[in-house]
């Protein structure tokens, strides 16, 4: 997630909790009294209406109070609201005078507080939708490469290399520091960027950034360390991106089995098959080699025709 | 060509297909002179292995003639005869280099499938369900072997197919049973499952130096030829098979235990057996573990259990209270068969095994069909089925 986190909102949200704590713990000890405030003393069932309602205000005291996904707490407490006002707009009807008056306050009253709380969840529910616009992912991924750490630098370091082992990747091209990648996304829309290399550490790490107004702003990082026991070269893949079509690209892409996580880690598996066998691997059940897309609706295991 | 194709459960089919093609440099193909049918390939047409599909080519072990090579495989020429390992490996990752081949890292363009049944992805293996690669089998005409420079072992003395063909797996996988039971002078082995792969185990612990191997199972002609390689046999549905090791091993019960038998074991008591069948019927467990179960139990103090009979995914009423107050060893895996083919090419050279005494019935490509039907249900004393094209 970025940008500043919006603290107005849990603000409000706590106010509202220390407002249902205060007002539980009255309607519950001193029923008659809350009854003569709001004019419905003269009602046989208001105290156990009023007590029931306290017991509820503590509820939302607490989720409101103790709860991080305050979200939640602030719909469940306007849904305890919009009771109460049903029920006070039923007691205003057939009363007169003085209790008509408090009647119509205590309304007034809990109509103000439920204000405040809708403000608050819908304050968050917009600043929800921004952050799946505008969101970060962060994928990781690694895999042991039974090669020498500096053949396996050497191989990643030429970007030209990568169509070989990451298939949605159509080409890079390295022109003085720059290189110019052109990527099939999902509904294979090729999308096309800049990136530079911001560092570049011999033998271990390779860092890059897109450059310039790319649809997909990303970066990324690889990292070659030794692998334990002469097991050749860990490679480690951290990649930052924004998510294309927010929320419901990222869904649609999962259920295609073209989650970019799988397809990082794909991308490993090929580029060890490149490096410890020479070429991707093929079967006739996935001719194309390893592939999510390729594994959820594989071919028969019968020659290609 | 014609291959052999899975239709579905209890449906196997001879159909035309499309003849293989080198998809890889390192590939070749081979004209198969002899194939067999694997009791492991009685799991795939009972629909106990999970990713298979309609039409995929069964078959992995198989025998042949080189008919054309990828650019990188220097090795092989055409017209040279061929037996190929069902492990698929590419010889160079970490798994190959120590000589574990059926773990290879890279033949297994499916990895992610296994990977959610089992944790972690083994190799490829050829006419074995998608989860293990989707390679087309060899129970064809033709087949495409990838990693042709590692993984087949040429034929050059004109022994007959018969005689090295099972090099492919039940050999070397009934070899590594006994191999992995780590047999001393004196050892008493006991091997579950009478079947070939059953039956090389018996031979290979003889060859290995053990005192006494007993083979147990239902099958008197089985049992007899368990007795041929040198076995002393117990039928399980004669008698208990617990007493009656006690009794061989005066109480102490076998040093090592092989499990040659897998995933749809049986159990002469009805209730046990239902309990079970039930159970892997509505897919609350895939496997019957009984020779498991009572391979561990039977097993002496500190001793040995070696499963090379094939399991798919989980199993209850695991004994692992025995496995772990008893200090066990559970030793297990696909064979790695690229490991034992050249020191068991010199075996059947020297004369100390001729394999062949496993086969009972040959038949051609085309009947591979009656072949399954024969020995799934032990027609005419079915015990090894051999196809030619």
């Amino acid at each position: 997630m970025s940008g500043a986190h919006d603290s107005m909102p849990d603000r409000l949200a706590h106010m509202l909790g220390w407002a249902s704590l205060v007002l539980g713990a009255m309607q519950l000890a001193a029923p008659r009294a809350i009854a003569r405030i709001s004019g419905v003393d003269d009602s046989p069932a208001a105290r156990v209406v009023i007590q029931l309602a306290g017991s509820r205000q503590l509820l939302h005291a607490t989720t409101l109070l103790r709860g991080r996904k305050h979200a939640t707490g602030l719909w469940n407490r306007l849904a305890g609201d919009a009771v109460d006002v049903t029920s006070l707009t039923g007691a205003l009807v057939g009363r007169t005078g003085a209790r008509r008056r408090r009647v119509a306050a205590a309304t007034a009253g809990v109509i103000a507080l439920t204000g405040v709380g809708a403000y608050a969840a819908l304050r968050i529910r917009r600043a929800r939708g921004r952050a799946a616009d505008t969101a970060e992912s962060e994928l990781r991924a690694a895999i042991t490469v039974k090669r020498p750490r500096e053949e396996v630098y050497r191989f990643w370091h030429d970007f030209e290399n990568f169509p070989r082992f990451m298939t949605h990747v159509d080409s890079v091209r390295m022109s003085d520091g720059q290189t110019h990648w052109r990527v099939r996304g999902p509904a294979t829309k090729a999308v096309e960027w800049d990136a530079e290399i911001v560092e570049d550490r011999p033998g271990e790490l390779i860092a890059w950034r897109s450059t310039g107004g790319s649809l997909v702003p990303n970066s990324g990082i690889v990292r070659f360390t030794d692998a334990p026991g002469g097991r050749g070269t860990e490679v480690r893949v951290r990649l930052l991106y924004h998510v294309p079509a927010g929320r419901l690209g990222g869904a649609l892409a999962r259920l295609t089995g073209e989650h970019p996580e799988q397809q990082v880690r794909d991308d490993l598996r090929r580029f060890k098959q490149v490096m410890e066998t020479g070429e991707v691997v093929r079967s006739e059940g996935s001719p194309e080699g390893t592939r999510a897309l390729r594994q959820a609706f594989q071919r028969r295991a019968q020659p290609v025709a | 060509m014609k291959a052999n194709c899975w239709m579905g459960r209890n449906t196997v089919e001879v159909r035309d297909v499309p003849d293989p093609k080198i998809l890889n440099s390192r590939d070749a193909i081979v004209r198969i002179t002899s194939t067999a049918i694997c009791g492991s390939d009685l799991h795939l047409l009972d629909g106990y292995v999970l990713t298979m599909k309609k039409g995929d080519i069964l078959g992995h072990e198989f025998m042949g003639e080189v008919v054309e090579v990828g650019p990188s495989v220097s090795n092989l020429r055409v017209g040279d005869r061929v037996v190929v390992p069902f492990p698929i490996a590419c010889g160079h990752c970490n798994a190959c280099e120590h000589d574990m081949f059926s773990l290879c890292e890279n033949s297994n363009p499916n990895a992610g499938l296994a990977e959610k049944f089992m944790g972690h992805a083994p190799a490829g293996i050829f006419g074995y369900s998608h989860m293990l690669g989707g390679y087309p089998g060899g129970q064809a005409e033709y087949a495409r072997v990838p990693f042709a420079d590692i993984g087949p072992i040429k034929i050059e003395n004109g022994l007959p197919d018969e005689k090295v063909l099972f090099l492919s797996d039940i050999l070397p996988t009934g070899w590594m049973g006994a191999e992995m039971c780590d047999i001393k002078p004196g050892d008493v082995i006991a091997v579950w499952g009478a079947g070939p792969v059953g039956q090389f185990a018996v031979a290979s612990a003889y060859l290995m130096g053990a005192e006494r191997v007993i083979c147990i199972d239902r099958f008197p002609y089985r049992l007899k030829i368990a007795e041929r390689a040198g076995a002393e046999t117990i039928d399980y549905e004669d008698v208990d098979v617990q007493e009656a090791l006690l009794d061989i091993t005066a109480g102490r019960g076998p040093d090592a235990c092989i499990d040659a038998v897998g995933m749809e074991a049986h159990h002469p008591n009805p209730a046990m057996y239902a309990y079970d069948r039930t159970k892997q019927a509505t897919r609350m467990e895939t496997d019957r573990p009984y020779a498991l179960r009572e391979a561990i139990m039977a097993c002496r103090n500190g001793g040995t259990v070696s499963v090379i009979g094939v399991y798919a995914g989980f199993v209850d009423k695991f004994p692992v209270g025995s496995f772990m107050n008893r200090s066990l060893t559970l030793r297990s895996g696909q064979c790695h068969v690229q490991r034992y083919l050249k020191p068991l090419l010199r075996r059947i050279e020297n004369g100390d095994i001729d394999p062949s005494f496993v086969i009972t019935h040959r038949l051609p490509l085309r009947d591979a069909p009656r072949g399954y039907d024969m020995f799934k249900n032990k027609v005419d004393d079915c015990n090894k089925v051999v196809l030619s094209a």
